[in-house]
């Protein structure tokens, strides 16, 4: 089938098979391979983009349902060399060991930052529940996200 | 400035092209023409295989091959335990746990290789499993290797009676479970068969920890040169003891880019991953004596190590890392430690961060604590008491480890004073006063653990570029850990060569001649000391050849606050790097160094650990609210990294003491096999945590270093638990097995209200009376290898 959408404010044209998934279409066909596969069944979060500005697992999304829609990756965040504020954040924080966690983890606090109605570190927990990590412990991703809350407020 | 940036706090090198989505790991290399593998797998924990039929599959659109294991006649792997336990890439005429792969199927993209999978037939004849490794090792238990003529692949038995004399003996039965490694990455390959005429037969991208015991194994399986292979690890995305050799899959990748000639790739799926790369897993029958004092008399130890199907080395951790570490931090004048390793129906179980060294400090902390409980002592003060001092070392434990440097009672003092114990045990009492729903708990553990055991050294190489930057080579292959970093930080501090202009090379075997890999927390304390080595060698050169070009005395000559080395306080005399390249260039010399660093012995960093979780009786739910650490690793090079891998490690011991369990049905099925019902825990479950370093100094090395990335597991799962039991230990609650589920726990809280508390204890299986002797082998220079 065919489809049209916005990918880090490119306009794409794509031809795919019906049953390919948002996440396999950004890494197979676009190249984008920033964004991770990490399971099977929507739990890790590795694979989070923002759909229309919302954080979605793009394992959990068909490439046919992002037709018309704008996605953002891991690569469109930047603005050029100079790194989002949520990755400075990571970054300052050393909120990310291996990295394969890092681009979904990213993706899932730049919609939740824009989400949470108050800044704590109980929320962030809460709302990064569905983003998994192995090395971190999470200490320091908990402190850089409420680090970026704190600097983009 | 040189001298300035070691135990300092430096942000990674390495992060921006993770933070940009730009760094490759193997899944992400773009690789023209590639095939994609998918492994048809046993869906039976044991049947007889008679019959592989592929040829529906190749009629699948997109298919381009497909073969059993005899199609491919993979010569088999053996088991480090018995010689008789072989593997075959492939399964041949048995399938011996739930996931075992059996076929392969080869297409041009993976939905198609998924499909044309399904299409393979196998006629399997089903059989017994079984998958507890206690039953594994009972009297007519179905057998995994029929020629073994029982499931016991390995095991010794010591002799004495370690507990005479004793006045009070605690006993308990403990089962440390199985827990997945379950890096966010699982295992996958790349493999692109090299043209005629070009410089490799095959090149391997692999997620690896052991790049070169990698290419090591692929050359002896495959019969190539070394020079036939190259190896290569990109990013990788986490190891944790999972990545460490040639596994089934990637053997079967090389044999087919061989056969087709044509690049492929594999890419493990996280229910494959479940199935596949399983951690450790042990039983403990273990009794310990005291005398009324609390002092310690003896400790008696029958460990059951669970091998999985084809005798793995997660099974042979009991008689390794467990059993060496089983006298731990304290003064045991007599350890008697009976050991068997049973093969069972399930996939086969290798390292897991800690690997050996959490169950050995689990069994001793728990028996603490039984001993602090019978005697009524505080666990803190039942430590103190034992603890070797500081003036021990170097002490050679009974059981034959050489311990180079610590101070236990410093370790604990210091956790003591941070998690506020007093005031914490004031608000237990009160709780417990008041009958409140939620119990406090607060668990204690210290420990000694085992890094960078083994014989061999590391490889590490600084050179000088003509540009004046310089380049890194090291045998380590890090996983996350830092190591651009920290092995910059070496070469930047002596050599005043800013960190943006050094690269670092490791994971190629086309690159570095030689590595040991990352396993057993050895990295900075081997292959940081070989750069360090190794970057002395260059200053020592760079320092000649300035002398000798300045007409200066060598003594005389710097690394100036500019990167500058010349003539110390006048800065005219003074030449760069790169000028003192070109010089070395012109003599046809390179201004770089080589040195295989080897240590006298294995390290051992301690440390201890307080835990703090609220427990509600009437549900069994236990909260994790504080956990304070105090880990000692020798000197910190960069405090941002060893706190990161506290952070990672306390949360894996708090996981396994609370949540994970990779378990199996009665017939050996896996019912934890995806991330939906594996209890890893996210963010929301886990507190920040409270970690802090005492600095005591190994002298084995020139950077005072030990191990950091396993001690926050092995400090921490003992004290959870801990924590959990105390929460409950006035209501009578004896012992709760890990992980201490809300059922579990409310389970143990009903039985001790209605006043029959389970008895932890209970009589060790039979296999333990028939074990043969241990002969003692003098363990190889540098101590016994860990992973």
């Amino acid at each position: 089938m065919q489809i049209t959408l916005t990918v880090n404010n490119a306009s794409v044209d794509a031809d795919l098979e019906d049953r390919t998934l948002l996440v396999y279409f950004l890494r197979e066909q676009l190249g984008l391979t920033g964004t991770k596969v990490g399971c099977d069944t929507s739990s890790c979060g590795a694979c989070t983009v923002l759909l229309d500005g919302q954080s979605v697992k793009s394992c959990t999304v068909l490439a046919a349902q992002a037709d018309g829609a704008d996605v953002t990756t891991i690569e469109g965040l930047a603005e050029g060399d100079q790194l989002h504020p949520v990755q400075e954040a990571f970054r300052e924080n050393h909120g990310l060991q291996c990295g394969y966690c890092t681009p979904g983890m990213v993706m899932a606090t730049v919609s939740l930052l824009e989400e949470l109605e108050e800044l704590s570190e109980a929320n962030v927990r809460t709302g990064l529940e569905g983003n998994l990590c192995r090395c971190t412990g999470y200490h320091n991703i908990v402190k850089a996200v409420l680090a970026a809350g704190e600097a983009t407020r | 400035m040189p001298g300035s940036l070691l135990g300092n706090a430096v942000r990674r090198v390495e992060d921006p092209e993770l933070l940009f989505g730009s760094g490759r790991y193997v899944d992400d290399l773009p690789i023209e023409g590639a095939l994609h593998l998918f492994f048809v797998r046993s869906p039976l924990p044991h049947a007889r295989i008679d019959g592989v039929d592929v040829s529906r599959a190749l009629q699948m659109p997109g298919v381009v091959a497909a073969y059993s294991g005899s199609d491919l006649g993979l010569n088999s792997m053996v088991s480090m335990l018995d010689r008789r336990i072989v593997r075959f890439p492939l399964a041949l005429d048995k399938a011996r746990y739930a996931g075992d792969p059996v076929a392969v199927v080869v297409a041009t993209s993976v939905g198609q290789a998924m499909d044309g999978a399904e299409a393979v037939e196998v006629d399997y004849e089903p059989l017994p499993a079984v998958a507890d490794p206690e039953a594994a090792l009972a009297p007519g238990a179905p057998l995994v290797f029929d020629e073994l003529g029982s499931n016991l692949a390995a095991g010794d038995q010591e002799s004495g009676d370690p507990l005479e004399g004793a006045d009070v003996v605690v006993r308990g039965r403990f089962v440390n479970q199985r827990v997945a490694v379950a890096p966010m990455e699982g295992n996958v390959v790349a493999v692109i068969p090299g043209a005629p005429g070009d410089e490799y037969r095959l090149t391997l991208y692999v997620a690896s920890q052991m790049p070169h015991r990698v290419h090591e194994a692929a050359c002896a399986q495959f019969g190539l040169a070394p020079a036939e292979l190259r190896v290569v690890s990109p990013l990788v995305g986490g190891g944790f003891g999972g990545k460490t050799g040639l596994f089934a899959e990637a053997a079967v990748a090389l044999a087919v880019a061989l056969r087709l000639g044509r690049p492929v790739k594999w890419f493990e799926s996280r229910s494959e991953n479940l199935v596949g790369m399983d951690g450790r897993s042990q039983v403990q029958y273990v009794e310990m004596g005291f005398k009324t004092s609390g002092e310690i008399v003896g400790l008696r130890a029958r460990l059951i190590g669970d091998a999985g199907a084809y005798g793995g080395f997660g099974g042979a951790l009991a008689m390794g890392p467990t059993r060496n570490m089983a006298q731990g931090p304290y003064k045991i004048p007599k350890v008697r430690c009976d050991v068997a390793v049973a093969l069972t129906h399930t996939s086969t179980t290798g390292a897991f961060r800690g690997a050996g060294r959490p169950e050995a400090t689990a069994l001793l902390e728990r028996l603490m604590d039984m001993g602090a409980d019978a005697l009524d002592l505080d666990p803190a003060e039942i430590r103190r008491m034992n603890f070797l001092t500081k003036d021990q070392f170097p002490y050679t434990t009974v059981t034959g480890m050489l311990y180079d440097s610590g101070d236990y009672e410093a370790s604990l003092d210091a956790a003591l004073i941070a998690a506020g114990y007093d005031e914490l045990r004031q608000q237990q009492a009160e709780r417990r006063a008041s009958g409140s729903r939620y119990q406090l708990g607060i668990g204690v553990s210290s420990y000694v653990e085992i890094t960078a055991g083994g014989p061999n050294g590391e490889f590490g190489a600084v050179e000088i570029e003509p540009d004046g930057s310089a380049t890194i080579r090291v045998g380590t292959a890090g996983t996350g850990q830092g190591h651009a970093t920290s092995f910059s930080m070496i070469v930047a501090d002596r050599l005043g060569i800013p960190l943006d202009r050094i690269r670092f090379v490791q994971s190629d075997t086309a690159e570095v001649p030689r590595g040991g890999g990352t396993v057993g927390s050895r990295s900075l304390q081997l292959g940081g000391a070989a750069v360090s080595g190794a970057t002395d060698l260059v200053f020592e050169r760079g320092r000649s050849l300035a002398a000798e070009l300045l007409e200066a005395d060598p003594e005389d000559v710097v690394v100036d606050e500019n990167g500058r080395v010349g003539v110390s306080g006048v800065p005219a005399r003074a030449l760069s790097w790169s000028e003192l390249a070109a010089t070395a260039a012109q003599r046809g010399e390179r201004l770089a160094a080589e040195v295989d660093f080897k240590p006298p012995g294995a390290t051992f960093p301690f440390g201890s650990h307080v835990s703090v979780v609220e427990v509600d009786v009437e549900t069994g739910k236990v909260v994790p609210l504080r956990h304070i650490a105090v880990d000692d690793a020798g000197r910190v090079l960069n405090p941002l990294l060893v706190a990161g891998q506290q952070h990672g490690g306390i949360a894996q011991g708090m996981a396994q003491a609370l949540w994970e369990h990779l378990a199996f049905d009665e017939d050996a099925n896996p019912v934890t096999g995806t991330f939906a019902t594996y209890g890893i825990p996210s963010a929301a479950e886990v507190p920040s945590y409270e970690v802090s370093n005492t600095e005591t100094p190994t002298p084995y090395n020139t950077l005072g270093a030990k191990g950091i990335g396993e001690s926050g597991t092995i400090g921490a799962m003992p004290s959870v638990q801990n924590a959990v039991i105390d929460a409950v230990s006035h209501l009578g609650v004896r012992h709760i097995e890990m992980p201490t589920s809300p059922e579990r726990v409310w389970r143990a809280i009903e039985a001790a209200r209605a006043g029959h508390a389970d008895d932890p204890w209970r009589r060790p299986p039979a296999i333990f009376e028939s074990l043969p002797e241990r002969v003692r082998r003098p363990p190889p220079p540098g101590g016994e290898e860990t992973l």
